[in-house]
Parts: structure tokens; C-alpha cells; sequence
């Protein structure tokens, strides 16, 4: 047990958690109280001493997934006298499980209709077990896995879900759904009936996933597959790779995100300093002394608030990276005395209003990517135009208080670059800065001239990912 | 607290749920660790998933006391831990001199005005020194600052109080404690590293459907069902504010007590102030459940 709990803590740091020595403990001391064959028990108690940020539930789960598919409860593994795991029997186990899942769910003799009919019966009644059996069938059947063969386990998936058709059960389960109640049913109703079919249908597809899994395990050996589901946690995630999912996953961590960062912005300015002695409060006080002024009071000091002027590029390679800067920086609002925003590719913008008028930020985000007039000639990224108009138009408004922050890759496309303006605005600018979402290793290569820009500004960070963008921001205000 | 007060996992759920509290195995699980190990647990998660009435639950089922703190920016030792009585310490000085002037020994009066006597003792002291078994519950903790977050370690992992004046004071009998956080800051690693963690998240149509019988009275199976239904429809869409565990249980009594056995658009749209506190966030469920289908 020893063993196995040492490699797991092995595995969840590997996965990028967070797990000290002390939790580590805790781990162990909370399973010896838990009944070992109660596998979500088990899973519970590890996952309250080890993991101490919601965020990180999801990689945890998909380590213990894979770690203890092979060795939890219900596959309960001899362990000889030593306490030691018998390889003999372990490997003998694993050949009967091969040969038992090809052959249970009784999958092999079916034809694919026959599955896809009962799994549709399944799914129209909500029958758990039912459901569970059939994707196991369905994997078998569809999903062609062969042992050793080097492909990751989206591509099973993929293959077992294209067989399926789950979109048009989905309609099949409406119309059922439609015909089986007397009168029409409302809009709200429908909308009803199709969140719990798209629930059961989800909840398949994790099925289907996690079967998936546990023959690649037992195929292949923990340590390797828990290196190829690997995925990083939310804050980690890339910009501007990031696949559908993650762009999700980021855009839910930004919003808990905000509120900290603002909390703490608030926190600091309210800390850093003392204001003059409030001599009011401080008699006041003085009084539970018998007049003594034992405890000085002072005033809260008043905030120095800069104002904070944002440049973005929205091109497509970047836009994500924009996009994001933008909702965290309006989400902080009321950290800067005035937030205003242009948005550029070769033409530029002004934004701010679009950011006053909404109130939800995601509409906000997306009248900028349909009114803002950015484009001039063709729709690349012009950086020397662009900063020229900029500074013809704007540039009489920067002053001595204003933060400029410029958002972009600076890839002008062997345009000209016009970093005079950058120059200027620096001279202007309280501070200036430059946000740059590409790996530090890609500047300045091909067509990128971030040097050109960057030797006026007062510095230039890689911003690839949440984290990074967080601790720009805390640096900033 | 005597030695395990729960026989095992399902005795805990059971208990909860004499009290009205549907724990699912994640939260039945942890309360039954915390007790086992003597820690304290930090709940985390949306506002109005019953992060407190979790505490409260517990300690009704515990048949013990809660002891609350609230938490607060600026909370200090003195609301938090202990305080001296400085206007009594001052008259019993004052009121020694006027009977024997000068003849007493400040070493006296020192032994004299520092005693039990003299000490307020605030709700963490309280929990500690209490001699019937206590839940002691730390209410949303991210509210304080860092630092006074550090007056809290020593409570929490060794159940002991530093005095000054008088010395340690260990507890009589370990408390079970509760921190709850809405996460406005990242709490502290030594702070979380003490605690169990636990997370509640919005409850899955089934939980929150059986929590809506349970605590909505004559209220139909029907209806429930369907309250959980178009809670969870309206928690899929992006919204400020997200309708709570709570708000959905004023929406049941709401519709009980308007008499309403079946929701349908109008009835949705009518009483969508309920469940949903910002304007913005009822325009925008109003257009999703009318135009989408």
C-alpha cells in the first residue's frame, strides 16, 4: 500500500499538482480509516487531503482513473504474504480481463444496429447500468483497438463515437419524446427534454472515455498512459493553442480569477501605506483610556489609481490572447481611474464604449469582433499604420498619468514599423509596456520586430498563459 | 467529543439526513475523515450551496453547540481570540487605590486584574475551552487578511490558544471545525495544508430534487422534478450569478404557496426574479427559454 501510495503522489505531481509532505500523510492516515473496497470512498479521501484547489479536481480524477483502474477495489489484486503485489498473478489477472472484456457485454455477437438499438433504449430510459454495459459493447465493436498500437485514446474515441451517431439518437429521443406526451410540447419543455437526453447522452460519452482508458491501461501499463492523458491544469494553458475545451476551461478560471486579483489589488493599496493621523477617531479612542491617546488612529490613505490605456491586436492569431487581456483588464475596472481600450489590425479602433455600454463582458467581446472598424486595406496585421493613426488621433491624450499597455505579437508582415510611436508614447507615458502571447524563443524570428518596439517600452512579457497574465496584472497596479 | 462518534461512512449520511441535510458521498465521506482525524475541514464552492448549513447540520446531528465566527476584513485577535476587559481591569485598579492607598503591590494587582476574571473570551477561545462538545464554524475565512489568517494555525492544528499573560490554554476536547470560503483570494498553503478540503458544487438533478422535497413542504414529486429541471436549464446558461441551492428552494415555496402544480413558460418567466438577483441575467434567461427549444 506503502508502495503505491508514494507512486501515486509520484504521478499527481507529475500532473502539475501541488502535494506536500504533510498532505502526503494525511493521505495515509485518512485510508486507514476508510473501507478499502468502497472505491469512491477512497477516491474521496484522497482527493480532501491531496488536492486543496477545485481547479485541480479534473486532473486529479484522470490520475486516479488511470493509477487505479487496474488496482482498485473491485479488481481486487492478490497481494502475497510480503504485502508485495504478485506479478505472476497480476499479469494473469490482466490476460483474463483482456479476454473478459472482449467477450462480456456480450458485444462480440451483436451486430452494430443491435447495439445502436439498445443503446438507444438505454439512453431513452435512463437505464445507468444498461447504458454502462452498452458502451463497453460499443468499444469493443467500433472502436478497432489493437493491442499495442501507438495511438492515443481520442482517436478510439473519435472512431467508437462516429459509429454511434449520438446527434441523431438525439433527434430520434426528441421526436419519441414528442409523440409519447398528448398535447405539443411547449419550447420549455422541449428545452427540458433535451438537456436530459444531451445529460444521458454526456454522461455515455464519459463511459465510453473511461472504458476506452482502462483497455489502453491494461493495454500499455499506468506509467505510460498516465503520461499521454497528461493535460495542463487551466492556468497553464497556451493561448494561443488552446483547443475548443481549454478555451472554455480558460474562460471559466478567468472569472474566479478576476475577483481575486481585484480583491487583492484593492487589499494592497488599502495596506501599503498609512494616512495622516485622523485626530477625530483618534480623541474618540482616547476615551476608553480614561483621555489617554493610547491608540493613534489614521486615515485610510486615498488611493493613487493609474489610468490605464490599452492598444490590442485582434488579429486571428492572437485574438484569443486579446481577448482575454481585454476581460480581465475590464474586469478590474475599478482598480484604474479610466480604462480605455483600441483594437487594431491594420486599421484601429476605439473600444472603450463597447466595454460602458454591456454589461456582460462576453457581448462586449464580441461587438468589438463584429462593429470594430480595424481593417484598412487587407485585413493584416499592420502595426506601423496602426500606431500611426494612433498617435495622429489619441496621442494628445496620453499623459504623465496614463499606463499604456500594447497586446500583440508584433508580426507586421514586413510592413513598416513606425516604433517612433512607441518611443513617443513612452516619453508621455508614465509607464509603457508590452504583452507579448508568443514563446520568448519565437521573438524576434521571421517577421516578428518586438526588439524594434520593445527597447522604447519600460519592458516586455511573455504572456502565454493565464498565470503569467495574472502575475503581469498584480505587477502592474 | 468522545471516540468516533460515527460507526462508518453510512451512518454519517444517515445522520445528516435526519437532520434534513442530503449530503452526497463526497461530503459524507470528508465529515466522517474530519471526525476520524481530528481536522478541521475548509469548505469551498458558489454562494448558497450550503457551505454554512453544512456546519449547522453537523452540530445538530452532533447534538452539540456552534460556536460562529464571522469573519470580516479587520478582524483581529481581540474580536477573534480574547480580549482583556480594560474598562473593568481600570476600575479595579481605580477602585483599590481609593481603599488602601499605595499599601498594595503592582505585582498584586498584576496577578489580580490578568485572571479569568478579566478576559473576554471571543468565539475561537470560547470553542477551545468549551467543556461540552462544540462545532466551531469560521465563516467565510477568505475574508480576512493574511496575516490575521496566521492567527488561525496555531488553533487549527494543535488546538491550543497563547496568552501572554496567562499561558497555553489546550483544549479540553477537539472540536470539530469548519472554515467556509467563497473564494475571493487564494487562502494561504499553510492554512489549506491543515485542512480537509472540500469543494460543494451546485447538486445534480437528482440531489436537488430530493433536497427540494425534503425541505419545501407539500410540495409534489412533480413539481419538484421539474423545479430541478429548469434550475439546471438555467445554470447551463452563462450568467452572473448562477441561481443557488437556496434561491431554488424559495422558488418552490414560492410556486407552493401560489398554488402552482405545473411550471410552464409564463409561470418560468413570471417568477424568474427569484432565482435570478441581476437584471441583466433575468432579461438574458428570459430570451434563452422562450426562443430556444
Amino acid at each position: 500500500m506503502l508502495d503505491l501510495m508514494s507512486g501515486f503522489v509520484v504521478e499527481l505531481r507529475n500532473a502539475g499538482l501541488p502535494v506536500s509532505l504533510t498532505e502526503n500523510l494525511d493521505a495515509m492516515q485518512a485510508i486507514k480509516h476508510i473501507p478499502i473496497e468502497d472505491r469512491d470512498a477512497f477516491k474521496y479521501a484522497l482527493a480532501t487531503t491531496l488536492v486543496k484547489n477545485e481547479q485541480h479536481w479534473k486532473a486529479f480524477e484522470t490520475v486516479f482513473e488511470v493509477y487505479f483502474s487496474m488496482r482498485g477495489p473491485g479488481y481486487s489484486v492478490t497481494e502475497n504474504e510480503d504485502g508485495e503485489i504478485d506479478e505472476d498473478s497480476l499479469e494473469e489477472w490482466m490476460s483474463q480481463q483482456m479476454k473478459g472484456m472482449g467477450g462480456r457485454g456480450s458485444g462480440e455477437d451483436m451486430s452494430p444496429e443491435e447495439i445502436a438499438e439498445m443503446l438507444y433504449r438505454a439512453l431513452m430510459n435512463g437505464d445507468e447500468a444498461m447504458m454502462a454495459a452498452m458502451a463497453r459493447a460499443a468499444v469493443t465493436q467500433f472502436a478497432g483497438m489493437e493491442p499495442g498500437r501507438p495511438v492515443g485514446g481520442t482517436y478510439y474515441l473519435y472512431r467508437t463515437l462516429r459509429n454511434l451517431d449520438l446527434d441523431g439518437m438525439l433527434e430520434r429521443m426528441m421526436e419519441e419524446a414528442g409523440e409519447k406526451s398528448e398535447s405539443d410540447l411547449t419550447t420549455l419543455q422541449e428545452r427540458l427534454e433535451r438537456e436530459e437526453f444531451q445529460n444521458r447522452i454526456d454522461d455515455l460519452k464519459k463511459e465510453i472515455e473511461a472504458e476506452i482508458r482502462r483497455r489502453l491501461v491494461a493495454d500499455r501499463g499506468v506509467e505510460a498512459m498516465a503520461k499521454t492523458l497528461k493535460k495542463p491544469l487551466p492556468e497553464d494553458v497556451d493561448f494561443m493553442h488552446a483547443s475548443r475545451e481549454e478555451m472554455a476551461s480558460i474562460r471559466k478560471a478567468i472569472q474566479p480569477l478576476t475577483r481575486k486579483l481585484a480583491a487583492r489589488l484593492a487589499r494592497k493599496r488599502k495596506h501599503k501605506r498609512r494616512g495622516p493621523l485622523d485626530f477625530r477617531a483618534t480623541v474618540r479612542q482616547s476615551l476608553s483610556y480614561g483621555g489617554v491617546p493610547a491608540e493613534p488612529r489614521f486615515r485610510n490613505p486615498r488611493p493613487n489609481k493609474p489610468e490605464l490605456i490599452v492598444v490590442a491586436d485582434i488579429s486571428g492569431s492572437v485574438a484569443a490572447f486579446a481577448r482575454f487581456t481585454l476581460h480581465l483588464v475590464y474586469a478590474l475596472q475599478n482598480q484604474f481611474s479610466k480604462v480605455r481600450s483600441f483594437v487594431f489590425i491594420d486599421g484601429i479602433d476605439e473600444v472603450t464604449r463597447m466595454f460602458q455600454d454591456e454589461e456582460d463582458i462576453n457581448n462586449a467581446v464580441h461587438r468589438v469582433n463584429t462593429e470594430a472598424d480595424v481593417v484598412w486595406v487587407d485585413g493584416h496585421s499592420d502595426y506601423g499604420h496602426a500606431f500611426g493613426v494612433f498617435w495622429e488621433k489619441f496621442g494628445h491624450e496620453i499623459s504623465s498619468k496614463s499606463t499604456v499597455m500594447f497586446l500583440g505579437d508584433a508580426r507586421n508582415n514586413y510592413h513598416a514599423t513606425n516604433a517612433w510611436v512607441v518611443k513617443e508614447t513612452a516619453k508621455k507615458a508614465r509607464s509603457t509596456f508590452w504583452l507579448n502571447p508568443e514563446p520568448k524563443s519565437y521573438w524576434d524570428t521571421g517577421d516578428s520586430v518586438i526588439s524594434e518596439y520593445s527597447t522604447h517600452t519600460d519592458g516586455v512579457f511573455e504572456c502565454r498563459n493565464l498565470r503569467q497574465l495574472e502575475g503581469f496584472v498584480d505587477h502592474l497596479a | 467529543m468522545g471516540e468516533n462518534n460515527f460507526d462508518d461512512l453510512a451512518s454519517v449520511r444517515a445522520g445528516l439526513k435526519s437532520v434534513n441535510y442530503l449530503a452526497d458521498e463526497g461530503i459524507a465521506s470528508v465529515v466522517f475523515l474530519a471526525e476520524r482525524l481530528g481536522k478541521p475541514i475548509l469548505v469551498e464552492g458558489p454562494a448558497g450551496v450550503g457551505k454554512t448549513e453544512l456546519a449547522k447540520s453537523v452540530a445538530a446531528m452532533m447534538n452539540s453547540r456552534l460556536i460562529r465566527l464571522q469573519c470580516y476584513e479587520g478582524l483581529d485577535e481581540a474580536k477573534a481570540l480574547y480580549e482583556w476587559n480594560y474598562k473593568k481591569q481600570l476600575l479595579r485598579i481605580q477602585s483599590d487605590r481609593g481603599a488602601n492607598a499605595g499599601n498594595e503591590d503592582w505585582a498584586d494587582v498584576q496577578d489580580d486584574i490578568f485572571n479569568d476574571e478579566f478576559l473576554l473570551t471571543r468565539p475561537l477561545l470560547e470553542a477551545i475551552t468549551a467543556d461540552d462538545p462544540v462545532v466551531l464554524l469560521i465563516d467565510e475565512v477568505d475574508r480576512v487578511e493574511i496575516e490575521t489568517e496566521a492567527l488561525l494555525l496555531e488553533i487549527l492544528s494543535d488546538y491550543q490558544v497563547s496568552i501572554p499573560e496567562l499561558g497555553t490554554i489546550k483544549a479540553k476536547q477537539i472540536p470539530l471545525v469548519f472554515l467556509t470560503s467563497n473564494n475571493t483570494r487564494e487562502l494561504s498553503e499553510a492554512l489549506k495544508r491543515r485542512c480537509l478540503f472540500l469543494h460543494i458544487d451546485y447538486p445534480d438533478l437528482d440531489r436537488e430534487k430530493e433536497i427540494v422535497l425534503n425541505r419545501v413542504d407539500g410540495i409534489e414529486d412533480n413539481l419538484a422534478e421539474q423545479v430541478a429541471r429548469v434550475v439546471r436549464s438555467i445554470r447551463q446558461i452563462e450568467l452572473k450569478k448562477s441561481p443557488s441551492v437556496s434561491e431554488t428552494l424559495d422558488w418552490a415555496r414560492t410556486l407552493v404557496l401560489l398554488g402552482i402544480d405545473n411550471i410552464d413558460i409564463e409561470v418560468a418567466k413570471e417568477s424568474l426574479h427569484i432565482l435570478l438577483k441581476y437584471q441583466s441575467d433575468i432579461e438574458k434567461a428570459r430570451k434563452e427559454l422562450s426562443i430556444e427549444g
